[in-house]
C-alpha cells in the first residue's frame, strides 16, 4: 500500500500545498508538453532501459556503501555508512539527474539545452551529458560562483558547454536560475532547460526527484544486504534539496528510518548570514513554485550566505517544504565552521576529501552518531568529491596550495 | 477618481483609436519621482498607466526592467508607502488620474496577505491587476477574491499558448487581454513579428474583451502596424529606460520627467495616427 506522504505529487503538481507552477504563460505549453513527455517516457521500457545502461556503464553506478569505520570509532556512537556519489563520474549526484533529462532532451527532438549552476557540479553534469548526446548547452552561472569554482568553469568548456556569466543580484545560484528562465522565455520552442535541483515548476520537482531517488534505492538495498535491515537514521545536506529528496524518498514510506535533512547554517542565524531556508524561511514563491522561501515582509527574496556555493540558496524544492510541515522529516542546520571541519575530519580519519556541501551532512552525522548507540546504523549521503572546494578551503584556512 | 478600464476602452473605442499605456515601476527612484511622473503622464492624456511592482526575481523581465525594480529596491521600495503615496495623490482633486493597474508578481501579493492586498490596492485607485507568474491554471481561487474586490483580473496570453489554453484563460481574465507580441522577456524589439496580426484575428474569434498589445514595442511605426488589428498598447522598457537618468547627478529632475512627458505625449498621439 502506497501512503499519502509519497504519493505526490497530484497531476497539477501540488505536494500537499506546495509546488504547483507559478511561471510566466509563455513557459506552460511547454511545462505540459514536458509533463507529457516524461509520462510516456517512464510507461516505456526502453526508455529506463537506456537510462539504466548509461547510469552502470557511464556513470558508475551503483556505487558503494561504505562503512566507515575510523570515523565510527572516533565519534564512539553508532555506525556511519557513506552512500558514495562522490565515486560516480564528474563526482556528484547530479548526473544522475542530467543523464535522464538529456535522454528526455532526444525524445522532445529538442537540439539545445540551458542549465543554471552554483558550485558548478550541475553544470559538468549538464555539459558532460550534452557532450555525450551532441546537444548544444548553455550553462548560466553567476559571477561569484565564477571565481568560487574555476575548475569546474574550465571542465565545462573543455566539454563544448558555454559559460555565461550572471552579473545581476547577488551573482549566484538564484541569479543563475533567474537568467536560465529567461533565455527559456525566448527559445522553449527548441530548448529544453535541465533545472538542477528539486525546484521549478512543476514536472520539475517529481522529475528530478524519479532521477535522484536511485541513490535512495540503492542505499535502502545495500543497507539491508550488509546489515540485515533498514538504517535507524539517514542524513543528507539541503540547498535545493536535489540529493535528499533523491536519498530519502525511497525511505518515506519506513516509518522506523528518521530521516533528516541539514541546510547551511552560514555565519549564524540573522538573516543575510545563512541559507537555512527551512529553519527560518516562510512560506511563498520562488522560481515558479510555491515552497519556504527566505524573504521580507514584501515578499522580496532576501541575500543568502554559505560557504558552499551549491547550498548558498533563498529557496527549496517544495517537497521538502511537505515533509517538514508534515513532520515526516527533521531539518537542521550546521554553520560555515563546523562544516569546514568536518571537511577536516573526513578527510584525515578516512582518506575522503568531501565536498563542502557533503561536509554539512557530515558534520551534523558526526554529532549524531555521538548520540546514538553502537547498534545504530546511520546512513549518510555522500554526495560529491571535494576537488573543486580545495583552493577556497586552503583560503579560509590560511594556507597556500 | 479613476474610471474604470472598460469604461475607459469604451471611450477609447468610440473615438476610433487605441488605448495608450505607458509602464513605470513604482518606487523608481523613489515614491516622489513616481508621483511626479503619474501627474506628468495623466497631464499628457495617455488612457491607462501600468505600475510595476519592484520584485526581486522578475523572471519574465528583460535587463531594463530589471535594472529598474533594482534601483527602486536599493532604495528601500515597501509595498505599503506606494499605496500610502497613491492615497495621498488621488486625495488631490487637482489631479485627474486614468485608470491604474498594478503589474506585480504573485510572490508579493501571497506574502503581504492576498485580502489585504487586493483591499489597500482597491483603496489606493487601482482599476486592475495583472499577475505575470499566475497563469490561468493557477489563478481561479485568486480571480475570484480578485473580483469580490471589485478590480479586473487581466490575464497574458503568450503567442506560444495553443487554443485550447486561450479559451480557458479568457473565461477568468477580466478588464483586457495582455497579448504578449513574442516568445521572450520585456524589452525594446526594432520590429513587432508578422505572426502577430494572426495571433490577434485569432484572439478575436475567443474573447470580446479589449486586445493590449505590449512587449517590444516603442514608436509610432509600431503603433501603425497595430491599427484595426489591437484596443490598446503597453510600452515598458522604452520608458523605463530613461529613469536611468535620475541618478545621474548632471542631470535635473525636471528635465528628465520632461522628456518622459514628451515620448508620451507622441505615442498619445499616434493613437490618433
Amino acid at each position: 500500500m502506497t501512503s499519502s506522504l509519497s504519493n505526490v505529487p497530484d497531476a497539477s503538481g501540488r505536494f500537499g500545498e506546495f509546488g504547483r507552477r507559478f511561471v510566466p504563460e509563455t513557459l506552460m505549453h511547454a511545462l505540459e508538453e514536458l509533463t507529457r513527455e516524461y509520462e510516456k517516457a517512464k510507461q516505456d521500457p526502453s526508455f529506463q532501459a537506456e537510462l539504466d545502461d548509461l547510469l552502470k556503464n557511464y556513470v558508475g553506478r551503483p556505487n558503494p556503501l561504505y562503512f566507515a569505520e575510523r570515523l565510527t570509532q572516533h565519534c564512539g556512537g553508532g555506525k556511519i555508512f557513506f552512500k558514495r556519489e562522490d565515486l560516480n563520474h564528474t563526482g556528484a549526484h547530479k548526473i544522475n539527474n542530467t543523464i535522464g533529462q538529456a535522454l528526455l532532451t532526444m525524445r522532445m527532438g529538442k537540439k539545445r539545452v540551458i542549465a543554471e549552476t552554483g558550485a558548478g557540479q550541475h553544470g559538468v553534469a549538464s555539459a558532460v551529458a550534452c557532450a555525450r548526446f551532441g546537444i548544444e548547452c548553455i550553462v548560466y552561472m553567476g559571477e561569484e560562483d565564477i571565481r568560487r569554482q574555476k575548475l569546474n568553469v574550465f571542465n565545462m568548456k573543455m566539454m563544448g558547454a558555454e559559460v555565461r556569466g550572471v552579473t545581476s543580484g547577488s551573482r549566484t545560484l538564484r541569479d543563475a536560475v533567474n537568467e536560465a528562465m529567461r533565455d527559456w522565455m525566448s527559445s522553449v520552442e527548441t530548448t529544453h532547460y535541465i533545472i538542477g535541483s528539486v525546484i521549478g515548476p512543476h514536472p520539475f520537482p517529481m522529475m528530478v526527484r524519479d532521477f535522484q531517488s536511485v541513490i535512495g534505492k540503492e542505499a535502502r538495498a545495500q543497507c539491508l544486504e550488509q546489515t540485515g535491515r533498514l538504517p535507524d537514521h539517514v542524513i543528507a545536506c539541503v540547498g535545493g534539496g536535489s540529493n535528499s529528496a533523491g536519498m530519502f524518498y525511497p525511505f518515506i514510506d519506513d516509518a522506523s528510518v528518521k530521516l533528516t535533512g541539514v541546510e547551511a547554517g552560514g555565519r549564524g542565524p540573522e538573516p543575510g548570514e545563512h541559507a537555512s531556508t527551512l529553519s527560518y524561511g516562510a512560506k511563498g514563491v520562488l522560481h515558479g513554485s510555491f515552497g519556504y522561501v527566505l524573504q521580507d515582509d514584501d515578499g522580496q527574496t532576501m541575500d543568502v550566505h554559505s560557504i558552499s556555493a551549491g547550498l548558498d540558496y533563498p529557496g527549496v524544492g517544495p517537497e521538502h517544504s511537505y515533509w517538514k510541515d508534515s513532520g515526516r522529516v527533521n531539518y537542521t542546520a550546521i554553520t560555515d565552521d563546523e562544516a569546514l571541519e568536518g571537511f577536516q575530519t573526513m578527510a584525515k580519519l578516512e582518506g575522503i576529501i568531501p565536498a563542502i556541501e557533503s561536509s554539512h551532512a557530515i558534520a551534523h552525522a558526526i554529532k549524531a552518531a555521538r548520540e546514538s548507540g553502537p547498534d545504530e546504523t546511520i546512513v549518510v549521503c555522500l554526495s560529491g568529491r571535494g576537488d573543486k572546494d580545495v583552493n577556497e578551503v586552503a583560503r579560509l584556512l590560511g594556507r597556500e596550495i | 477618481m479613476t474610471t474604470s478600464i472598460s469604461e475607459k476602452f469604451a471611450q477609447v473605442k468610440s473615438e476610433n483609436r487605441m488605448a495608450f499605456m505607458p509602464f513605470i515601476t513604482a518606487g523608481d527612484p523613489d515614491l516622489e519621482t513616481t508621483v511626479a511622473v503619474l501627474k506628468e503622464l495623466a497631464a499628457q492624456g495617455v488612457d491607462l498607466i501600468e505600475i510595476g511592482f519592484p520584485y526581486s526575481d522578475p523572471i519574465a523581465d528583460g535587463p531594463v526592467i530589471q535594472e529598474s525594480y533594482t534601483r527602486a529596491l536599493n532604495n528601500k521600495f515597501h509595498v505599503r508607502e506606494l499605496f500610502e503615496s497613491l492615497n495621498e495623490l488621488s486625495a488631490d482633486k487637482s489631479v485627474s488620474l486614468p485608470p491604474l493597474v498594478a503589474m506585480v508578481s504573485y510572490a508579493i501579493i501571497f506574502r503581504y496577505g492576498a485580502d489585504r492586498f487586493l483591499q489597500e490596492a482597491a483603496g489606493a485607485g487601482f482599476s486592475g491587476l495583472i499577475v505575470p507568474d499566475l497563469p490561468g491554471d493557477e489563478a481561479s481561487e485568486f480571480a475570484d477574491q480578485v473580483k469580490a474586490s471589485e478590480l479586473d483580473l487581466v490575464q497574458l496570453v503568450s503567442p506560444l499558448t495553443p487554443e485550447e489554453r486561450t479559451k480557458r484563460i479568457v473565461q477568468s481574465a477580466s478588464g483586457f487581454i495582455y497579448c504578449i507580441s513574442v516568445a521572450g522577456t520585456t524589452g525594446v524589439r526594432d520590429d513587432l513579428p508578422p505572426e502577430l496580426t494572426a495571433h490577434l484575428e485569432s484572439l478575436r474569434q475567443l474573447t470580446d474583451l479589449p486586445l493590449a498589445v505590449g512587449f517590444g514595442i516603442s514608436n509610432p511605426e509600431h503603433v501603425n502596424t497595430l491599427r484595426g488589428k489591437a484596443d490598446g498598447f503597453i510600452i515598458g522598457s522604452a520608458i523605463v529606460k530613461q529613469f536611468a537618468a535620475f541618478s545621474d547627478a548632471s542631470q535635473k529632475r525636471e528635465d528628465i520627467i520632461e522628456r518622459i512627458g514628451e515620448y508620451a505625449g507622441k505615442m498619445a498621439a499616434a493613437t490618433r495616427g
